[in-house]
């Protein structure tokens, strides 16, 4: 057994060991989130390693090119101060690499000795080393703190922060979307199906073709997509903003409301067919759309399947593991083909998960066991108590999966050992039926390899 | 040089688009390898500034002290549970992701490295310290898993806030005698890379491990092997080859490895040197202190296998040993050379560039050798002027501050256990069999004049590399990966092997020219044009025949 350590009985409550996490640090995220900015280059204010280990982490991830640079701390600017490190580090990207933005965040060092990045940018470009008309995004994104979920969040914020601007008296008919942390084929999802209901839109970050770009024999340092930082500052002319996903959006979508009076809407993820009607819905009345027959029959299409292949989800028992945003919108998907998600652990703290989770789960009717902040290790041991059918999160969770012969249906981040994800979304009623396919793929494989030889089926 | 463009000029045109601070640095740390003069029969090459720091914003692939100390020297132990003492990301980004494989003997021994263990140091840990944490995670981690070992792994803030962690695992050992608790020192922002990690966490090893225990492993020629590290199965081959020959490998480190193997190692006659720059430092210390010679070997590529098996019989000269050392090398080559002749002639005469560690550039060059194909550029990540110039200029590198704040330990004769092995005249007939004791003869002397040897490569060299030199095959890590591949290069990672291996020892060496000729002849590389971007113009449109 490759988890050999783990046993269903609990021999004694932690409090300060986390076994297995279900979550990484802020860095990542908001070194994902600037990677959705066009011809930006993210900056880690800290030492090497983490720079290395996000870059290497995104990479294995999307298979793609994963530019980013670092102050490169060494004891002596730990001791001093990264000032000397930040703006050396400026000149040189500009210099050599030329972006039009440079997205700094922090790190947990650069964090302890309390580094000043709104100061030390002052000093940067006071000393030209921001070249005129460069932008440098700021964050202050501490791994002691909130998740990698939170590092999006907060990146996200600091386009708001430094860019978004209020230029008109009237606002302009154009919705701004905040997809959340997905990937980015489900950018790319949510700006078409913005598309064919017809409403212009202003999506920030967008990472489609930038990590899910093409093979053309010339590698593009700073690749075709991504938010412009002209569209960046208009989204402060945008009529509202339409949020996706509370963790991840809804702290920019609060920011430019106060910034720049632009309302928002916060909705959870469009992921199953429930809360892609709800962001439909938002979306149609908010840019004052009727929804087209398209979006109808893709709607339509879904739910065809799910309810002509009800009896192999019905009951089926599911253990997730992931981040809030993408459990609530997943959990609810589940419960309405009336499947049964009664493990859940999600390493990024805070406690709205669980209160989101709760309308979803009190359809059950039965005990649900949920752990916000929890690990995979306390996972591992509910699924040895209570077996489930199947498993859904990141890779990692490939050792439990094998460990107990349990299906897993990788969704989330990371997903290291398999590639789809870049390219096909998962929101969406698109992506709906394309999460429903993978589930019952993986239930009817499962089904078929252990019926016995007379009930083996032909037509299922 | 293969290409048109001389390396010189490779180097101007790198050089060119930098900032003056930048150049004057990168000056000289990218060197035209030439053989300027002769040290004991072997040529020598230019000094190459190396070891230095970082330069922000560059766009570098060096990672940081605890990557050195965790991930590479202690990750690939099985039976210790290491407790990574900081935030959640360095203990996650370092689990399972370096591919060291291990194969415990029984369902029922203890395995940890499937399991990523930190204390998730929360900002109330960062305000207030974070020992109390760390002591109770101790104590959890030891109820329910029970090791005989434990060690403590400090990312930076740790450091920072003054959290005594070598005081923590004094404190929990004492009320825990049954298991031995180290911590190690190993903040991300010591040293310039990976490389005082590795120093770190060699000697935490050498003072509270090797020593401890008495699990002599039986056999009359007991050696251990330092700096392998079972990425992709590498141990594996090497533990067959090794007991075919009758040699008995007391412990590796760290591949496939376990904690009673470390605490015994000191009981060889022979420590084999594989990854000089993250290991040498123990080789040295167990010199010292227990008599153990040491040499370096290189089971990379077969003909470097074959020299390595060699040395080893010539070291402990037993008849018996060396015909055993011949019969097998004898047994094991037809298949490497029936694989050679398969997969050379589609390999032969195209180029490879390297950058890896602190060893790979060099000893994967043997094995490109074997398909025929030169190594035009090569550098290091993390590695000291020794691995590029070889040991004997260890006298003349200057420790800069950086260096000096990694803890050299002064090691002196263990006044029961130390023995000699060898006399002053054993040295000396071992070095006319071509065995070099306590040396390394470095990745310049040997690769040919004119190659361009770059230090630290960056991203930026790397695209000059690519459209100037335009190489068959590159051979980088992760992060290097796509971006070359983009360019319709294929990248071969060498740190973690691209998910397969073993290319160590004799059937290493066939499935790596197996990989390297599907790699440099892959068919999706030549399909990168459509045929409408072939030939753009449409010509006779409607002139087909009917």
């Amino acid at each position: 057994m490759l988890l050999r350590h783990t046993s269903a009985e609990t021999t004694v409550e932690r409090e300060a060991l986390t076994i297995n996490p279900a979550k990484t640090c802020q860095p990542i995220g908001a070194m994902y989130a600037a990677l959705g900015v066009h011809n930006c280059m993210p900056h880690s204010h800290g030492s090497q390693g983490c720079c290395s280990y996000h870059r290497s982490m995104l990479t294995r991830h999307y298979k793609e090119p994963v530019m980013a640079a670092t102050s490169c701390f060494t004891e002596g600017a730990s001791v001093f101060g990264g000032q000397a490190n930040l703006l050396e580090a400026l000149g040189n990207i500009f210099t050599i690499y030329n972006p039009d933005v440079v997205a700094v965040h922090t790190t947990c060092l650069s964090e302890t000795i309390g580094d000043d990045l709104k100061q030390m940018t002052a000093k940067a470009i006071e000393s030209g080393k921001v070249p005129e008309g460069k932008t440098v995004l700021l964050a202050n994104t501490p791994s002691y703190a909130g998740s990698h979920v939170t590092g999006f969040s907060t990146m996200v914020k600091g386009m708001v922060d430094a860019l978004a601007v209020s230029t008109e008296a009237h606002k302009l008919d154009v919705i701004n979307i905040i997809p959340g942390y997905v990937e980015p084929s489900d950018m790319e999802e949510i700006k078409r199906l913005a598309s064919a209901a017809g409403v212009k839109t202003i999506l920030f970050p967008d990472t489609s073709n930038v990590l899910n770009g093409p093979m053309t024999g010339k590698f593009r340092m700073y690749p075709s997509g991504g938010v412009t930082v002209a569209e960046l500052r208009a989204t402060g002319d945008s009529r509202a903003t339409l949020a996706l996903g509370p963790a991840a959006s809804s702290a920019a979508a609060k920011a430019l409301d106060i910034k720049c009076h632009v309302p928002c809407e916060i909705l959870e993820l469009p992921i199953g067919l429930g809360a892609t009607d709800r962001f439909i819905d938002s979306l149609r009345r908010l840019a004052g759309v009727s929804v087209p027959e398209s979006i109808n029959r893709e709607r339509g299409q879904l739910l065809d399947v799910m309810t002509d292949m009800h009896q192999y989800t019905y009951g089926r028992k599911v253990a997730l593991a992931g981040d809030p945003d993408h459990l609530v919108a997943l959990v609810d998907f589940l419960v309405s083909m009336d499947m049964q998600p009664i493990h859940i652990v999600s390493g990024t703290p805070g406690k709205s998960a669980e209160q989101r989770l709760r309308p979803s789960l009190d359809k059950l009717g039965r005990p649900v066991n949920v752990k916000i902040p929890g690990d995979l290790f306390q996972l591992h041991q509910w699924i040895k108590q209570e077996p489930v059918d199947l498993i859904i999160g990141g890779t990692h969770c490939k050792y439990i999966a094998r460990d107990e012969d349990i299906p897993l249906l990788r969704f989330g981040f990371p997903i290291i050992d398999r590639v789809g994800h870049q390219y096909f979304p998962t929101v969406g009623y698109k992506g709906g039926l394309r999460l429903l396919e993978k589930i019952l793929g993986l239930l009817m494989d499962r089904q078929d390899r252990d019926a016995p030889e007379e009930r083996f089926e032909l037509v299922m | 040089m293969s290409s048109k463009i001389s390396a010189e000029e490779l180097k101007q045109e790198m050089l060119k688009k930098y900032p003056a601070k930048v150049a004057r640095k990168r000056e000289k740390q990218i060197i035209v390898n030439r053989h300027v003069g002769e040290f004991e029969g072997r040529p020598t090459a230019p000094p190459i500034a190396v070891n230095s720091r970082t330069i922000p914003g560059i766009l570098s692939m060096r990672g940081c002290a605890y990557a050195g100390c965790k991930g590479v020297v202690l990750g690939p132990t099985r039976d210790i549970v290491h407790i990574v003492h900081g935030p959640i990301g360095c203990s996650y980004y370092a689990w399972l992701t370096r591919r060291n494989q291990t194969r415990p003997e029984r369902e029922t021994d203890p395995n940890y490295m499937t399991y990523c263990f930190s204390t998730d140091m929360q900002e109330q840990d960062i305000i207030y310290g974070g020992e109390k944490k760390l002591r109770k995670a101790i104590e959890e981690a030891i109820a329910i898993f029970h090791p005989k070992a434990l060690d403590i792994f400090s990312t930076c803030p740790v450091g920072l806030i003054g959290d005594d962690v070598h005081a923590v695992a004094r404190e929990m050992e004492a009320k825990y005698p049954d298991v031995n608790i180290f911590a190690f020192s190993c903040e991300g922002y010591k040293g310039v890379s990976q490389s005082a990690g590795h120093h770190i966490a060699n000697n935490k090893v050498f003072t509270d491990v090797v020593g401890l225990g008495d699990m002599r492993k039986p056999g009359k020629f007991r050696m251990n092997l330092l700096g392998e590290y079972n990425i992709g199965g590498d141990s594996f081959e090497l533990d067959r080859i090794f007991a075919k020959c009758g040699l008995t490998l007391q412990a590796t480190f760290s591949g496939n490895s376990t904690y009673e193997e470390f605490a015994s190692s000191h009981t060889v006659d022979l420590n084999l040197v594989m990854c000089h720059r993250s290991i040498n430092y123990m080789a040295d210390m167990m010199e010292k202190k227990y008599g153990i010679p040491w040499f370096k070997v290189n089971f990379i590529g077969a003909a470097a296998t074959a020299k390595s098996l060699r040395h080893i019989a010539a070291y402990y000269d037993d008849p018996e040993l060396t015909a055993r050392v011949e019969a097998v090398i004898a047994e094991e080559m037809p298949a490497v050379l029936a694989a050679q002749a398969r997969h050379r002639p589609r390999c032969e005469g195209k180029t490879a560039v390297m950058f890896l560690g602190g060893s790979r550039a060099h000893h994967y060059q043997d094995l490109f050798k074997e398909l025929g194909m030169d190594t035009v550029s090569a550098g290091y990540e993390f590695a000291h002027r020794d691995d590029y110039e070889g040991r004997h200029v260890l006298p003349t590198i200057k420790v800069d501050a950086d260096s000096r704040n990694i803890e050299e330990l002064t090691v002196l004769p263990d006044p029961e256990q130390y023995r000699e092995r060898l006399s002053a005249e054993d040295k000396a007939a071992l070095k006319g069999k071509g065995i070099l004791m306590n040396g390394y003869e470095g990745l310049m002397p040997e690769m040919a004049e004119g190659a361009l040897i770059i230090d630290d490569l960056n991203h930026h060299e790397a695209e000059v590399l690519i459209d100037k030199l335009k190489p068959a095959l590159f051979c980088a890590g992760i992060k290097e990966k796509y971006v070359i591949q983009k360019s319709g290069v294929p990248l071969k990672q060498l740190h973690n092997y691209d998910y397969s291996g073993p290319y160590a020892g004799f059937q290493g060496a066939v499935n790596f020219y197996q990989e390297i000729d599907r790699m440099v002849n892959a068919t999706p590389f030549t399909l990168v044009k459509a045929p409408w971007q072939e030939s753009p113009e449409l010509n006779a449109a409607y002139a087909w025949v009917g």
